[in-house]
Protein backbone atom coordinates (compact mmCIF):
# COMPACT_ATOMS: atom_id res chain seq x y z
CA UNK A 1 0.00 0.00 0.00
CA UNK A 2 1.46 3.61 -1.03
CA UNK A 3 2.11 6.04 1.79
CA UNK A 4 -0.26 8.92 2.61
CA UNK A 5 1.89 12.18 1.86
CA UNK A 6 0.48 14.76 3.78
CA UNK A 7 1.86 18.88 3.79
CA UNK A 8 -0.21 21.35 5.57
CA UNK A 9 0.39 24.76 7.05
CA UNK A 10 -2.32 26.66 9.21
CA UNK A 11 -1.58 29.86 10.77
CA UNK A 12 -5.05 31.36 12.28
CA UNK A 13 -4.76 33.80 15.47
CA UNK A 14 -4.01 30.63 18.74
CA UNK A 15 -3.33 27.86 16.26
CA UNK A 16 -0.97 26.61 13.81
CA UNK A 17 -0.33 23.54 12.31
CA UNK A 18 2.60 22.57 10.26
CA UNK A 19 2.97 18.62 8.97
CA UNK A 20 4.80 17.26 6.56
CA UNK A 21 4.71 13.53 6.76
CA UNK A 22 4.04 10.32 4.95
CA UNK A 23 1.62 8.16 7.08
CA UNK A 24 1.69 4.38 6.36
CA UNK A 25 -1.06 3.31 4.08
CA UNK A 26 -2.36 0.43 5.95
CA UNK A 27 -2.89 -0.60 9.34
CA UNK A 28 -4.28 1.57 12.34
CA UNK A 29 -2.56 4.98 12.72
CA UNK A 30 -2.79 7.01 15.84
CA UNK A 31 -2.76 10.61 15.90
CA UNK A 32 -1.43 10.75 19.50
CA UNK A 33 -1.84 14.26 21.57
CA UNK A 34 -3.10 16.31 23.98
CA UNK A 35 -6.45 18.78 23.10
CA UNK A 36 -5.43 21.45 21.05
CA UNK A 37 -2.41 19.70 19.97
CA UNK A 38 -3.95 19.82 16.63
CA UNK A 39 -4.60 16.18 16.12
CA UNK A 40 -8.30 16.86 14.84
CA UNK A 41 -7.99 19.74 12.39
CA UNK A 42 -4.84 17.73 10.41
CA UNK A 43 -8.21 14.67 10.39
CA UNK A 44 -10.24 17.57 9.21
CA UNK A 45 -7.70 18.47 6.67
CA UNK A 46 -7.22 14.92 5.10
CA UNK A 47 -11.25 14.88 4.95
CA UNK A 48 -11.43 18.34 3.50
CA UNK A 49 -13.66 19.61 5.93
CA UNK A 50 -10.84 21.94 6.60
CA UNK A 51 -8.62 23.54 3.74
CA UNK A 52 -5.28 24.57 4.64
CA UNK A 53 -4.32 27.01 2.16
CA UNK A 54 -1.31 25.53 0.17
CA UNK A 55 -1.80 22.26 1.23
CA UNK A 56 -0.59 18.69 -0.42
CA UNK A 57 -2.35 15.48 0.15
CA UNK A 58 -1.82 12.52 -2.22
CA UNK A 59 -3.71 9.35 -1.09
CA UNK A 60 -2.87 6.08 -2.68
CA UNK A 61 -1.42 8.09 -6.37
CA UNK A 62 -4.36 10.28 -6.10
CA UNK A 63 -3.73 14.01 -5.58
CA UNK A 64 -6.72 15.50 -3.18
CA UNK A 65 -5.23 18.75 -2.55
CA UNK A 66 -2.42 20.56 -3.91
CA UNK A 67 -1.90 24.35 -5.85
CA UNK A 68 -4.05 23.20 -8.86
CA UNK A 69 -6.32 20.67 -7.81
CA UNK A 70 -9.06 20.42 -4.37
CA UNK A 71 -11.30 17.51 -4.42
CA UNK A 72 -14.42 18.21 -2.40
CA UNK A 73 -14.90 16.13 0.44
CA UNK A 74 -17.95 14.24 -1.07
CA UNK A 75 -15.60 13.25 -3.86
CA UNK A 76 -12.85 11.57 -1.68
CA UNK A 77 -13.23 8.07 -0.72
CA UNK A 78 -12.97 8.13 2.84
CA UNK A 79 -15.27 6.86 5.79
CA UNK A 80 -15.41 9.87 8.81
CA UNK A 81 -16.15 9.32 12.38
CA UNK A 82 -16.65 12.25 14.55
CA UNK A 83 -16.76 12.23 18.29
CA UNK A 84 -20.40 12.55 18.65
CA UNK A 85 -22.24 10.04 16.61
CA UNK A 86 -24.32 12.60 14.62
CA UNK A 87 -26.50 10.56 13.38
CA UNK A 88 -29.50 11.84 11.23
CA UNK A 89 -32.44 12.46 13.88
CA UNK A 90 -34.48 12.46 11.35
CA UNK A 91 -33.87 9.08 9.80
CA UNK A 92 -34.00 4.83 11.40
CA UNK A 93 -30.84 3.62 12.19
CA UNK A 94 -31.00 1.47 8.67
CA UNK A 95 -31.77 4.94 6.60
CA UNK A 96 -28.67 6.83 8.22
CA UNK A 97 -26.76 3.65 7.20
CA UNK A 98 -28.36 3.38 3.38
CA UNK A 99 -27.77 7.13 2.91
CA UNK A 100 -24.15 6.83 2.45
CA UNK A 101 -24.28 3.20 1.00
CA UNK A 102 -26.37 4.09 -1.78
CA UNK A 103 -24.22 7.23 -2.73
CA UNK A 104 -21.13 5.00 -2.95
CA UNK A 105 -19.61 5.05 -6.79
CA UNK A 106 -20.54 1.96 -8.43
CA UNK A 107 -16.78 1.56 -9.89
CA UNK A 108 -15.89 -0.02 -6.07
CA UNK A 109 -13.53 -3.16 -6.60
CA UNK A 110 -15.47 -5.73 -5.00
CA UNK A 111 -12.52 -6.58 -2.24
CA UNK A 112 -13.34 -3.06 -1.24
CA UNK A 113 -16.74 -3.16 -1.42
CA UNK A 114 -18.76 -3.01 2.31
CA UNK A 115 -21.88 -4.66 1.86
CA UNK A 116 -24.42 -3.09 4.43
CA UNK A 117 -24.95 -6.32 5.80
CA UNK A 118 -21.26 -6.53 6.46
CA UNK A 119 -21.23 -3.56 8.13
CA UNK A 120 -24.31 -4.32 10.19
CA UNK A 121 -22.81 -7.34 11.40
CA UNK A 122 -19.26 -5.66 12.07
CA UNK A 123 -20.79 -3.73 14.36
CA UNK A 124 -23.62 -6.21 15.75
CA UNK A 125 -26.42 -3.64 15.46
CA UNK A 126 -28.79 -5.60 13.75
CA UNK A 127 -31.54 -5.27 16.40
CA UNK A 128 -31.84 -1.89 16.21
CA UNK A 129 -32.51 -1.18 12.32
CA UNK A 130 -35.92 0.39 12.62
CA UNK A 131 -35.31 2.69 15.38
CA UNK A 132 -34.75 6.71 15.37
CA UNK A 133 -31.21 7.89 16.88
CA UNK A 134 -33.01 9.37 19.62
CA UNK A 135 -33.97 5.77 20.70
CA UNK A 136 -30.50 4.22 20.97
CA UNK A 137 -28.19 4.30 23.85
CA UNK A 138 -24.91 6.45 23.47
CA UNK A 139 -22.82 3.38 22.40
CA UNK A 140 -25.40 1.95 19.95
CA UNK A 141 -25.37 5.22 18.71
CA UNK A 142 -21.76 5.49 17.83
CA UNK A 143 -21.91 2.05 16.51
CA UNK A 144 -24.10 2.98 13.80
CA UNK A 145 -22.35 5.97 13.16
CA UNK A 146 -19.20 3.67 13.08
CA UNK A 147 -21.57 1.22 10.43
CA UNK A 148 -22.74 3.97 8.70
CA UNK A 149 -18.62 5.47 7.83
CA UNK A 150 -17.64 1.65 6.72
CA UNK A 151 -21.21 1.52 4.25
CA UNK A 152 -20.09 4.26 1.93
CA UNK A 153 -17.15 1.54 0.91
CA UNK A 154 -13.91 4.03 2.23
CA UNK A 155 -10.33 3.41 1.18
CA UNK A 156 -9.76 4.93 4.21
CA UNK A 157 -10.95 5.18 7.56
CA UNK A 158 -10.91 8.50 9.69
CA UNK A 159 -11.99 8.34 13.32
CA UNK A 160 -11.87 11.52 15.64
CA UNK A 161 -11.76 10.18 19.01
CA UNK A 162 -14.81 7.74 18.46
CA UNK A 163 -14.84 6.66 22.48
CA UNK A 164 -14.05 10.44 24.17
CA UNK A 165 -17.34 11.30 24.60
CA UNK A 166 -18.32 7.86 26.04
CA UNK A 167 -18.08 6.55 29.67
CA UNK A 168 -15.74 3.56 30.35
CA UNK A 169 -18.36 0.55 29.78
CA UNK A 170 -19.55 2.17 26.55
CA UNK A 171 -15.60 2.66 25.57
CA UNK A 172 -15.57 -1.61 26.90
CA UNK A 173 -18.95 -2.26 24.49
CA UNK A 174 -17.00 -0.07 21.57
CA UNK A 175 -13.76 -1.54 21.76
CA UNK A 176 -13.86 -5.11 20.79
CA UNK A 177 -15.84 -3.68 17.67
CA UNK A 178 -12.91 -1.93 16.61
CA UNK A 179 -10.47 -4.80 17.11
CA UNK A 180 -12.27 -6.34 14.89
CA UNK A 181 -12.32 -3.77 11.96
CA UNK A 182 -8.43 -3.93 12.45
CA UNK A 183 -8.62 -7.81 11.66
CA UNK A 184 -11.23 -8.63 9.33
CA UNK A 185 -11.54 -5.09 7.09
CA UNK A 186 -7.75 -4.27 4.64
CA UNK A 187 -8.75 -0.53 4.95
CA UNK A 188 -6.07 2.00 6.60
CA UNK A 189 -7.74 3.59 9.60
CA UNK A 190 -6.74 7.00 11.15
CA UNK A 191 -7.34 7.19 14.51
CA UNK A 192 -7.37 10.81 16.71
CA UNK A 193 -7.40 10.18 20.43
CA UNK A 194 -6.06 11.08 23.40
CA UNK A 195 -6.37 8.29 25.62
CA UNK A 196 -3.29 6.19 25.56
CA UNK A 197 -4.90 2.77 26.43
CA UNK A 198 -7.05 3.09 23.13
CA UNK A 199 -3.64 3.73 21.34
CA UNK A 200 -1.91 0.41 22.82
CA UNK A 201 -4.96 -1.59 21.89
CA UNK A 202 -5.61 -0.28 18.67
CA UNK A 203 -2.62 1.29 16.74
CA UNK A 204 0.08 -0.12 14.86
CA UNK A 205 1.79 3.01 13.92
CA UNK A 206 2.10 6.09 16.17
CA UNK A 207 1.98 9.59 15.87
CA UNK A 208 2.83 11.99 18.40
CA UNK A 209 1.60 15.10 18.05
CA UNK A 210 2.03 18.68 20.11
CA UNK A 211 1.36 22.20 19.34
CA UNK A 212 0.30 21.37 15.92
CA UNK A 213 3.66 19.72 15.26
CA UNK A 214 4.52 16.09 14.88
CA UNK A 215 6.45 15.00 17.56
CA UNK A 216 7.19 11.51 16.49
CA UNK A 217 5.82 9.03 14.02
CA UNK A 218 6.81 5.37 13.46
CA UNK A 219 5.54 2.32 14.32
CA UNK A 220 3.95 1.74 18.59
CA UNK A 221 6.79 -0.18 20.09
CA UNK A 222 9.38 1.16 18.86
CA UNK A 223 7.69 4.88 19.20
CA UNK A 224 6.52 4.32 22.65
CA UNK A 225 10.15 3.06 23.76
CA UNK A 226 11.24 6.06 22.71
CA UNK A 227 13.44 7.47 25.63
CA UNK A 228 12.87 11.05 24.30
CA UNK A 229 9.04 11.03 24.33
CA UNK A 230 7.76 9.41 27.26
CA UNK A 231 8.06 12.55 29.10
CA UNK A 232 4.97 13.82 27.51
CA UNK A 233 2.85 10.66 27.60
CA UNK A 234 3.39 11.21 31.40
CA UNK A 235 1.92 8.29 34.15
CA UNK A 236 1.33 6.70 30.56
CA UNK A 237 4.74 6.07 29.42
CA UNK A 238 5.21 2.29 29.20
CA UNK A 239 5.61 0.10 25.83
CA UNK A 240 3.40 -2.25 23.90
CA UNK A 241 4.59 -5.52 22.82
CA UNK A 242 3.48 -8.02 20.79
CA UNK A 243 3.54 -11.73 21.48
CA UNK A 244 1.75 -15.28 20.85
CA UNK A 245 0.24 -17.38 23.69
CA UNK A 246 2.53 -20.53 24.47
CA UNK A 247 1.24 -22.14 27.92
CA UNK A 248 -2.11 -21.83 29.88
CA UNK A 249 -2.17 -23.07 33.49
CA UNK A 250 -5.40 -23.49 34.04
CA UNK A 251 -4.77 -24.30 37.81
CA UNK A 252 -3.78 -20.30 38.54
CA UNK A 253 -5.45 -18.75 35.54
CA UNK A 254 -2.36 -17.47 33.81
CA UNK A 255 -1.00 -17.09 30.58
CA UNK A 256 2.79 -17.48 29.38
CA UNK A 257 2.96 -15.12 26.60
CA UNK A 258 6.06 -14.93 24.25
CA UNK A 259 6.75 -11.33 23.15
CA UNK A 260 10.42 -11.29 20.74
CA UNK A 261 12.12 -14.08 23.51
CA UNK A 262 10.86 -12.49 26.81
CA UNK A 263 8.56 -15.08 28.57
CA UNK A 264 5.77 -12.97 30.74
CA UNK A 265 2.86 -14.36 32.93
CA UNK A 266 -0.22 -12.55 32.46
CA UNK A 267 -3.53 -13.35 33.72
CA UNK A 268 -6.13 -15.79 31.50
CA UNK A 269 -8.68 -13.88 29.93
CA UNK A 270 -9.93 -16.03 28.23
CA UNK A 271 -8.56 -15.24 24.51
CA UNK A 272 -8.17 -18.42 21.99
CA UNK A 273 -4.55 -19.90 22.64
CA UNK A 274 -4.28 -19.20 19.01
CA UNK A 275 -4.63 -15.54 18.87
CA UNK A 276 -2.13 -12.40 18.58
CA UNK A 277 -2.27 -10.57 21.58
CA UNK A 278 -0.87 -7.37 22.96
CA UNK A 279 0.56 -6.69 26.35
CA UNK A 280 0.98 -3.66 27.45
CA UNK A 281 4.25 -2.58 30.30
CA UNK A 282 3.91 0.98 32.14
CA UNK A 283 7.23 2.26 33.04
CA UNK A 284 6.17 2.85 36.83
CA UNK A 285 5.29 -0.64 36.72
CA UNK A 286 9.19 -2.21 36.07
CA UNK A 287 11.42 -1.84 38.54
CA UNK A 288 15.76 -3.21 38.68
CA UNK A 289 17.57 -5.36 40.71
CA UNK A 290 21.34 -6.30 40.09
CA UNK A 291 20.24 -10.50 40.89
CA UNK A 292 17.84 -11.91 40.93
CA UNK A 293 15.95 -11.77 44.48
CA UNK A 294 14.42 -14.71 46.42
CA UNK A 295 10.92 -15.18 48.26
CA UNK A 296 9.19 -11.84 45.99
CA UNK A 297 5.64 -11.95 45.28
CA UNK A 298 6.35 -10.62 41.66
CA UNK A 299 5.86 -13.03 39.02
CA UNK A 300 7.68 -11.72 36.18
CA UNK A 301 11.52 -11.14 37.00
CA UNK A 302 13.45 -11.26 33.67
CA UNK A 303 17.11 -10.33 32.75
CA UNK A 304 18.22 -7.52 30.75
CA UNK A 305 20.75 -5.28 29.67
CA UNK A 306 20.40 -1.27 29.75
CA UNK A 307 20.47 0.22 27.09
CA UNK A 308 20.52 3.79 27.78
CA UNK A 309 19.18 6.42 30.50
CA UNK A 310 16.96 9.31 30.19
CA UNK A 311 15.51 12.08 32.33
CA UNK A 312 11.88 12.19 33.18
CA UNK A 313 9.32 14.58 33.83
CA UNK A 314 10.42 15.05 37.54
CA UNK A 315 14.13 15.83 38.67
CA UNK A 316 13.83 12.95 40.79
CA UNK A 317 12.91 10.45 38.17
CA UNK A 318 15.17 8.73 35.41
CA UNK A 319 13.79 6.47 32.84
CA UNK A 320 15.89 3.72 31.68
CA UNK A 321 15.74 1.82 28.94
CA UNK A 322 15.86 -1.71 28.45
CA UNK A 323 16.68 -4.61 25.98
CA UNK A 324 14.96 -7.77 26.99
CA UNK A 325 15.81 -11.08 24.11
CA UNK A 326 14.13 -9.02 20.84
CA UNK A 327 12.25 -6.50 22.99
CA UNK A 328 12.87 -3.02 24.57
CA UNK A 329 11.23 -1.91 27.02
CA UNK A 330 11.22 1.14 30.07
CA UNK A 331 11.61 1.24 33.60
CA UNK A 332 11.00 4.12 36.18
CA UNK A 333 13.08 5.09 39.27
CA UNK A 334 14.64 7.67 41.25
CA UNK A 335 17.91 9.29 39.99
CA UNK A 336 19.26 8.62 43.96
CA UNK A 337 18.39 4.40 43.47
CA UNK A 338 20.10 4.71 39.25
CA UNK A 339 23.24 6.18 41.06
CA UNK A 340 22.83 3.65 44.08
CA UNK A 341 22.87 0.77 41.60
CA UNK A 342 25.31 2.23 39.51
CA UNK A 343 23.23 1.59 36.14
CA UNK A 344 24.65 2.35 33.09
CA UNK A 345 24.18 1.76 28.99
CA UNK A 346 25.35 -2.07 28.85
CA UNK A 347 25.15 -3.20 32.54
CA UNK A 348 22.95 -7.01 33.00
CA UNK A 349 20.49 -6.15 35.07
CA UNK A 350 17.05 -8.36 36.35
CA UNK A 351 13.78 -6.59 35.83
CA UNK A 352 10.97 -6.85 38.22
CA UNK A 353 7.50 -6.38 36.60
CA UNK A 354 5.00 -5.42 38.85
CA UNK A 355 2.54 -5.27 36.33
CA UNK A 356 0.99 -6.74 32.86
CA UNK A 357 -1.71 -6.28 31.21
CA UNK A 358 -3.23 -8.05 28.47
CA UNK A 359 -4.93 -5.58 25.63
CA UNK B 1 -75.52 34.96 4.53
CA UNK B 2 -74.03 36.87 7.48
CA UNK B 3 -71.43 38.32 5.11
CA UNK B 4 -72.10 40.84 1.64
CA UNK B 5 -71.18 39.70 -1.35
CA UNK B 6 -68.42 42.40 -0.95
CA UNK B 7 -66.83 41.07 1.87
CA UNK B 8 -66.70 37.79 0.59
CA UNK B 9 -64.97 38.65 -2.61
CA UNK B 10 -62.62 40.81 -0.20
CA UNK B 11 -61.57 37.49 1.87
CA UNK B 12 -60.96 35.36 -1.07
CA UNK B 13 -58.89 38.33 -2.63
CA UNK B 14 -57.09 38.33 0.58
CA UNK B 15 -56.44 34.48 0.99
CA UNK B 16 -55.69 34.50 -3.14
CA UNK B 17 -53.09 37.20 -1.93
CA UNK B 18 -51.56 35.55 1.02
CA UNK B 19 -51.45 31.86 -0.82
CA UNK B 20 -49.21 33.44 -3.81
CA UNK B 21 -47.10 35.55 -1.30
CA UNK B 22 -46.63 33.03 0.58
CA UNK B 23 -44.88 30.37 -2.37
CA UNK B 24 -43.63 33.13 -3.54
CA UNK B 25 -41.34 33.55 -0.32
CA UNK B 26 -40.74 30.57 -0.13
CA UNK B 27 -38.76 29.79 -2.91
CA UNK B 28 -37.36 34.10 -2.50
CA UNK B 29 -36.89 33.80 0.66
CA UNK B 30 -35.32 30.36 1.55
CA UNK B 31 -31.79 30.69 -0.39
CA UNK B 32 -31.34 34.68 1.67
CA UNK B 33 -32.17 32.60 4.52
CA UNK B 34 -29.74 29.88 3.80
CA UNK B 35 -27.18 32.32 2.45
CA UNK B 36 -27.49 34.63 6.08
CA UNK B 37 -27.40 31.43 8.53
CA UNK B 38 -24.06 30.42 6.97
CA UNK B 39 -22.19 33.42 5.33
CA UNK B 40 -19.54 34.78 6.92
CA UNK B 41 -18.85 37.97 4.55
CA UNK B 42 -19.56 41.57 5.84
CA UNK B 43 -22.61 41.60 3.84
CA UNK B 44 -24.40 39.62 6.39
CA UNK B 45 -25.23 42.69 8.55
CA UNK B 46 -26.70 44.87 5.65
CA UNK B 47 -28.52 42.08 4.60
CA UNK B 48 -30.11 40.82 7.57
CA UNK B 49 -31.25 44.77 8.21
CA UNK B 50 -32.36 45.49 5.02
CA UNK B 51 -34.70 41.79 5.30
CA UNK B 52 -35.83 42.81 8.75
CA UNK B 53 -36.68 46.85 7.77
CA UNK B 54 -40.56 45.73 6.99
CA UNK B 55 -40.86 45.00 11.16
CA UNK B 56 -40.27 48.78 12.05
CA UNK B 57 -40.95 50.60 9.05
CA UNK B 58 -44.32 52.42 8.44
CA UNK B 59 -45.78 50.45 5.64
CA UNK B 60 -46.80 53.79 4.48
CA UNK B 61 -43.27 54.71 3.68
CA UNK B 62 -42.57 50.55 2.47
CA UNK B 63 -45.74 51.15 0.19
CA UNK B 64 -44.49 54.79 -0.92
CA UNK B 65 -41.26 53.73 -1.64
CA UNK B 66 -42.56 50.78 -3.86
CA UNK B 67 -45.14 53.39 -5.81
CA UNK B 68 -42.81 55.10 -6.72
CA UNK B 69 -40.06 52.60 -7.65
CA UNK B 70 -43.06 50.63 -9.35
CA UNK B 71 -45.18 54.06 -10.61
CA UNK B 72 -44.39 55.30 -14.42
CA UNK B 73 -41.19 57.09 -14.02
CA UNK B 74 -39.92 54.70 -11.77
CA UNK B 75 -36.79 52.06 -12.24
CA UNK B 76 -39.09 48.94 -12.08
CA UNK B 77 -42.65 50.65 -13.73
CA UNK B 78 -40.16 51.52 -17.00
CA UNK B 79 -39.07 48.11 -17.05
CA UNK B 80 -42.28 46.32 -16.19
CA UNK B 81 -43.53 48.83 -19.20
CA UNK B 82 -40.56 48.25 -21.80
CA UNK B 83 -41.84 44.05 -20.89
CA UNK B 84 -45.01 44.54 -22.46
CA UNK B 85 -46.91 43.93 -18.77
CA UNK B 86 -47.61 47.63 -18.24
CA UNK B 87 -47.50 49.24 -14.37
CA UNK B 88 -47.69 47.12 -11.43
CA UNK B 89 -49.47 49.80 -9.31
CA UNK B 90 -53.24 49.97 -8.78
CA UNK B 91 -53.22 45.67 -10.14
CA UNK B 92 -53.28 42.41 -8.01
CA UNK B 93 -49.92 41.85 -9.05
CA UNK B 94 -48.47 44.72 -7.42
CA UNK B 95 -50.00 44.19 -3.88
CA UNK B 96 -47.77 40.23 -4.46
CA UNK B 97 -44.82 42.24 -5.36
CA UNK B 98 -45.27 45.03 -2.14
CA UNK B 99 -46.56 41.85 -0.07
CA UNK B 100 -43.51 40.01 -0.83
CA UNK B 101 -41.27 42.59 -0.11
CA UNK B 102 -43.42 43.39 3.39
CA UNK B 103 -43.68 39.86 4.76
CA UNK B 104 -40.28 38.91 3.68
CA UNK B 105 -38.84 38.89 7.33
CA UNK B 106 -41.55 36.74 8.53
CA UNK B 107 -40.17 34.07 5.76
CA UNK B 108 -36.50 34.81 6.42
CA UNK B 109 -36.21 34.86 9.90
CA UNK B 110 -37.21 31.92 11.63
CA UNK B 111 -35.87 30.28 8.47
CA UNK B 112 -32.65 31.43 9.12
CA UNK B 113 -32.84 30.57 12.59
CA UNK B 114 -34.11 26.75 12.16
CA UNK B 115 -30.86 26.71 9.53
CA UNK B 116 -28.89 28.34 12.17
CA UNK B 117 -29.70 25.11 14.57
CA UNK B 118 -29.17 22.75 12.17
CA UNK B 119 -25.39 23.69 11.90
CA UNK B 120 -22.48 22.75 9.93
CA UNK B 121 -22.14 19.36 11.81
CA UNK B 122 -24.97 17.16 9.53
CA UNK B 123 -23.79 18.99 6.23
CA UNK B 124 -20.00 17.71 7.19
CA UNK B 125 -21.86 14.11 7.79
CA UNK B 126 -23.93 14.66 4.55
CA UNK B 127 -19.80 15.26 2.76
CA UNK B 128 -18.42 12.44 4.02
CA UNK B 129 -21.45 10.08 2.95
CA UNK B 130 -20.83 11.72 -0.15
CA UNK B 131 -23.37 13.69 -0.65
CA UNK B 132 -22.94 17.11 -2.26
CA UNK B 133 -23.39 20.66 -0.93
CA UNK B 134 -26.88 20.51 -3.05
CA UNK B 135 -27.90 16.87 -2.29
CA UNK B 136 -27.15 17.54 1.32
CA UNK B 137 -29.24 20.77 1.65
CA UNK B 138 -32.39 18.89 0.05
CA UNK B 139 -31.33 15.69 1.93
CA UNK B 140 -30.50 16.95 5.49
CA UNK B 141 -30.92 20.57 5.94
CA UNK B 142 -34.57 21.09 4.47
CA UNK B 143 -35.65 18.11 6.88
CA UNK B 144 -34.20 19.37 10.02
CA UNK B 145 -35.45 22.97 9.31
CA UNK B 146 -38.89 21.68 8.37
CA UNK B 147 -40.44 23.01 11.75
CA UNK B 148 -38.83 26.76 11.24
CA UNK B 149 -40.67 26.49 7.36
CA UNK B 150 -43.76 25.42 9.11
CA UNK B 151 -43.85 28.42 11.79
CA UNK B 152 -42.68 31.09 8.79
CA UNK B 153 -45.60 29.52 6.30
CA UNK B 154 -47.62 30.19 8.78
CA UNK B 155 -46.75 33.29 9.84
CA UNK B 156 -45.83 34.87 6.63
CA UNK B 157 -49.76 33.80 5.28
CA UNK B 158 -51.15 35.67 9.02
CA UNK B 159 -48.82 38.62 8.11
CA UNK B 160 -50.21 38.94 4.80
CA UNK B 161 -53.80 38.62 5.34
CA UNK B 162 -53.57 41.60 7.81
CA UNK B 163 -51.74 43.77 5.67
CA UNK B 164 -53.14 47.32 5.24
CA UNK B 165 -50.90 50.08 4.62
CA UNK B 166 -49.12 49.12 1.84
CA UNK B 167 -52.17 48.05 0.20
CA UNK B 168 -53.83 51.34 0.72
CA UNK B 169 -50.65 53.29 -1.11
CA UNK B 170 -49.51 50.60 -3.77
CA UNK B 171 -53.27 49.09 -4.45
CA UNK B 172 -55.55 51.49 -3.86
CA UNK B 173 -59.25 50.45 -3.75
CA UNK B 174 -60.35 48.67 -6.58
CA UNK B 175 -63.46 45.95 -5.58
CA UNK B 176 -62.17 42.47 -6.49
CA UNK B 177 -58.80 43.28 -7.79
CA UNK B 178 -57.27 44.79 -5.06
CA UNK B 179 -60.12 45.49 -2.26
CA UNK B 180 -58.69 43.06 0.16
CA UNK B 181 -60.70 42.27 3.59
CA UNK B 182 -58.66 44.71 5.98
CA UNK B 183 -59.52 47.17 3.43
CA UNK B 184 -63.00 45.78 3.35
CA UNK B 185 -63.46 46.88 6.77
CA UNK B 186 -62.02 49.85 6.53
CA UNK B 187 -64.58 51.07 3.82
CA UNK B 188 -67.08 49.76 6.07
CA UNK B 189 -66.02 52.29 8.88
CA UNK B 190 -65.68 55.47 6.60
CA UNK B 191 -69.54 54.67 5.28
CA UNK B 192 -70.43 54.26 9.18
CA UNK B 193 -71.67 50.49 8.44
CA UNK B 194 -70.45 49.24 12.08
CA UNK B 195 -72.71 46.09 11.84
CA UNK B 196 -70.75 45.27 8.78
CA UNK B 197 -67.28 45.53 10.04
CA UNK B 198 -68.19 44.02 12.90
CA UNK B 199 -69.04 40.56 10.97
CA UNK B 200 -65.76 41.01 8.85
CA UNK B 201 -63.74 42.01 11.86
CA UNK B 202 -64.85 39.15 13.51
CA UNK B 203 -64.00 37.21 11.36
CA UNK B 204 -60.16 38.45 10.76
CA UNK B 205 -60.30 38.43 15.05
CA UNK B 206 -60.85 34.50 14.87
CA UNK B 207 -59.02 33.73 11.94
CA UNK B 208 -55.80 35.59 13.19
CA UNK B 209 -56.38 33.83 16.32
CA UNK B 210 -56.48 30.43 15.02
CA UNK B 211 -53.72 30.76 12.94
CA UNK B 212 -51.83 31.39 16.16
CA UNK B 213 -53.44 28.67 17.98
CA UNK B 214 -52.13 26.17 15.69
CA UNK B 215 -48.87 28.06 15.86
CA UNK B 216 -48.31 27.73 19.15
CA UNK B 217 -49.99 23.78 20.21
CA UNK B 218 -47.67 22.67 16.79
CA UNK B 219 -44.81 23.86 17.39
CA UNK B 220 -42.66 20.78 17.99
CA UNK B 221 -40.61 20.37 20.98
CA UNK B 222 -36.74 20.54 20.44
CA UNK B 223 -35.40 17.04 19.75
CA UNK B 224 -32.08 15.70 20.77
CA UNK B 225 -30.28 14.17 18.66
Amino acid sequence: MEPIEIRFNIDWPGFSLAVDEQLPGRGVTALFGHSGSGKTTLLRCIAGLVRAPKGRLVFQGKVWQDDSTWVPTHRRSLGYVFQEASLFPHLTVIGNLRYGQKRAPADIPAEQRVSLDQAIDLLGIRPLLDRKPDRLSGGERQRVAIARALAVSPRILLMDEPLAALDLARKQEILPYLERLHDELAIPVLYVSHAPDEVARLADHLVIMDGGRVLASGPLAATLARLDLPIRLGEDAGVVLEGRITERDTRWHLLKVDCGGVDLWVRDTGVPTDHPVRVRILARDVSIVLAPVEGTSILNTLPARILSLGEDAHPALALVQLQAGQSTLLARLTHRSADHLRLAPGLPVWMQIKAVALL
Amino acid sequence: MLLTDNDLQSIWLTLRLAGIVTVILFLVGTPIAWWLARTRSHWKGPVGAVVALPLVLPPSVLGFYLLVTMGPNGPVGQLTQALGIGLLPFTFWGLVVASVFYSLPFMVQPVQNAFEAVGDRPLEVAATLRASPLNAFFTVALPLAAPGFLTAGILTFAHTVGEFGVVLMIGGNIPGVTRVASVQIYDHVEAMEYSDAHRLAAVMLIFSFLVLLVLYLWRPSPKNT
